[in-house]
């Protein structure tokens, strides 16, 4: 299946990639990622078992162009840095009615959240709940500053989460899928195969049944969510992972479900999970 | 749309009026075996010129997101996520092709192609396209018309 997907991506590639300035690379030339000519991401990494239908788990950049792949080889290049800039400004603002910026309680800096990232979202055994990285900063302006909640997708929460996610940039993914999380997992891969819209997809038509190929002007990848926060040329900022979601389920013309709901946390435990082997890119760059 | 369809072929207001009535509803559409369906979805012909720039268009068919097509090659990006349209024409007859178009899952099991004629069985479709086709009956035929001219032999 992925040795025919490849193949005719290879005969194809020619035809269908005529006009396009940049080609970009199929698995076949295997491109390799390393930032600043020193930190080395695992683009390809074996499937994990519970993956049936995938051989390899793939990085979203090896899809993309040779240019776009370039912005994210060199921090200076990096549109997605700008934001890291402008967070490292705002972890030492103080905000809220305790008169306490993020600074005066994690004396270590951002860099105390070393390995943190590789491993969201998961089970807050003290909350009962699957956290995200925005369910963290958020409990910790709520409950801990006095400060209001940062919107799912705002600005100021993208940011703050690339500062964070960027200490764990280069670690391997590795989520757990099991214990506590284990019913939300097999609610999210339900998510994954379920079609929607009026265009009745479901996420493994595109990134799992026909990733490496054409749609239109964009090529598939798996839609694996390792390298967010994600800068997009399109849009010129950083974009949550659910705010992803919502974006493909609405070009399926489906009503999205709300970033933050139970079955956004659930889908996105289940994609982060097809990662696991990959490394934590972000903040990465993509069309 | 409807209108421009009746006056290219000349139709008189009665006759638009009796064609009209004959347009066929989404679950109303009968599939023999293997998909085809035989009818007109409106007993219009359908034209082939209006049918290439909604096989083009992005809100429309938007055929070019999963397809190659030769004849259209001035539209720069084709995806290939289903297989060339050339000579399609040659391939599949006139009651296949607007099978494929209509549901190509009778067609085709389990395919990603969308169904472009169908309201029931769908999930959480956005307000703004509940009980709404992808393409209006009309639209299916002239894509279909289009499709026929897609010819090599
Ligand atoms: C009043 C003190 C306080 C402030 C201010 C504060 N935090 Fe926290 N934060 C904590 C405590 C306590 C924990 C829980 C630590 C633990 O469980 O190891 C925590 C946990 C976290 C975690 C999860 C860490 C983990 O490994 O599970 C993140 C991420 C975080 N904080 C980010 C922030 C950010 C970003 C800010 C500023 C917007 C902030 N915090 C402000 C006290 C604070
Ligand atoms: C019609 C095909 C289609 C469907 C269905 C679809 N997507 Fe996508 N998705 C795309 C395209 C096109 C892109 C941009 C190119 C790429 O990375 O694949 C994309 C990108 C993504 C990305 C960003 C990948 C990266 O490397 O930054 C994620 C994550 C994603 N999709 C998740 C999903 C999820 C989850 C679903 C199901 C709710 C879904 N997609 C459904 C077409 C689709
Ligand atoms: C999301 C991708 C997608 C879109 C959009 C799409 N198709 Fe398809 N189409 C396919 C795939 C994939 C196949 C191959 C059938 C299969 O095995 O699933 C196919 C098959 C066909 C066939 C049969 C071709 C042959 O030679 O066997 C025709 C005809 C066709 N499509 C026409 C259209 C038209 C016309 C449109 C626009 C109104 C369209 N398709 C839109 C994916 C798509």
């Amino acid at each position: 299946m992925i040795i025919s997907n490849l193949q005719r991506v290879a005969a194809i590639a020619s035809v269908a990639t005529l006009g396009l300035g940049a080609t970009a690379a199929s698995a076949q030339d295997m491109p390799e990622l390393v930032i600043n000519d020193e930190i080395a991401i695992t683009t390809h990494a074996p499937a994990p078992a519970y993956l049936e239908n995938l051989d390899e788990v793939i990085s979203g950049w090896v899809f993309r162009s040779t240019e776009t792949q370039a912005l994210q080889m060199d921090d200076f290049d990096n549109p997605g840095m700008i934001f890291v800039d402008k967070a490292i400004d705002a972890w030492d603002k103080v905000e809220g009615t305790a008169g306490k910026s993020c600074a005066a309680c994690h004396t270590g800096g951002p860099e105390e959240f070393a390995g943190l990232r590789a491993t969201l979202p998961k089970w807050n055994e003290e909350k009962q709940a699957l956290y995200t990285m925005e369910d963290y900063i958020n409990e910790c302006r709520t409950e801990r500053m006095g400060a209001e909640a940062w919107k799912w997708s705002g600005a100021d929460m993208t940011a703050m989460n690339a500062l964070i996610s960027l200490q764990s940039r280069g670690m391997t993914i590795n989520v757990a899928t099991d214990g506590p999380v284990a019913d939300l997992w097999e609610q999210g891969k339900e998510i994954y195969y379920t079609r929607v819209g009026q265009l009745d997809l479901s996420c493994a038509n595109c990134h799992e049944d026909n990733y490496g190929t054409m749609i239109r002007a964009d090529r598939l990848s798996q839609g694996q969510v390792n390298g967010f926060p994600t800068y997009r040329l399109k849009n010129a900022k950083l974009n949550s992972i659910q705010g992803r979601f919502k974006g493909c389920m609405k070009n399926v013309r489906a009503t999205p479900y709300k970033e933050g709901s139970e079955e956004f946390h659930a889908l996105q435990l289940y994609v982060a999970s097809r990662g696991n082997g990959l490394t934590v890119e972000s903040p990465s760059v993509r069309n | 749309m409807k209108r421009k369809a009746f006056l290219l072929i000349g139709a008189t207001v009665a006759f638009a009026t009796m064609a009209a009535a004959e347009v066929v509803a989404p679950g109303d559409v009968v599939f023999e075996d293997g998909g085809a369906v035989a009818q007109s979805l409106t007993g219009v012909a359908g034209d082939p010129a209006a049918g290439r720039e909604i096989f083009a268009n992005r809100k429309l068919g938007n055929c070019l997101a999963c397809h190659v097509n030769a004849d259209l090659n001035e539209q720069l990006f084709h995806g290939e996520v289903g297989p060339p349209l050339d000579g399609v024409a040659d391939r599949w007859e006139e009651a296949q092709l607007r099978g494929i178009l209509v549901n190509s899952k009778n067609t085709f099991e389990g395919t990603i192609m969308p169904a472009f004629y169908r309201t029931d069985g769908l999930n959480r479709v956005l307000e703004k396209f509940q009980g709404k086709t992808v393409l209006t009956a009309q639209q299916v035929e002239d894509v279909l018309a289009y499709l026929m001219t897609l010819k090599e032999e």
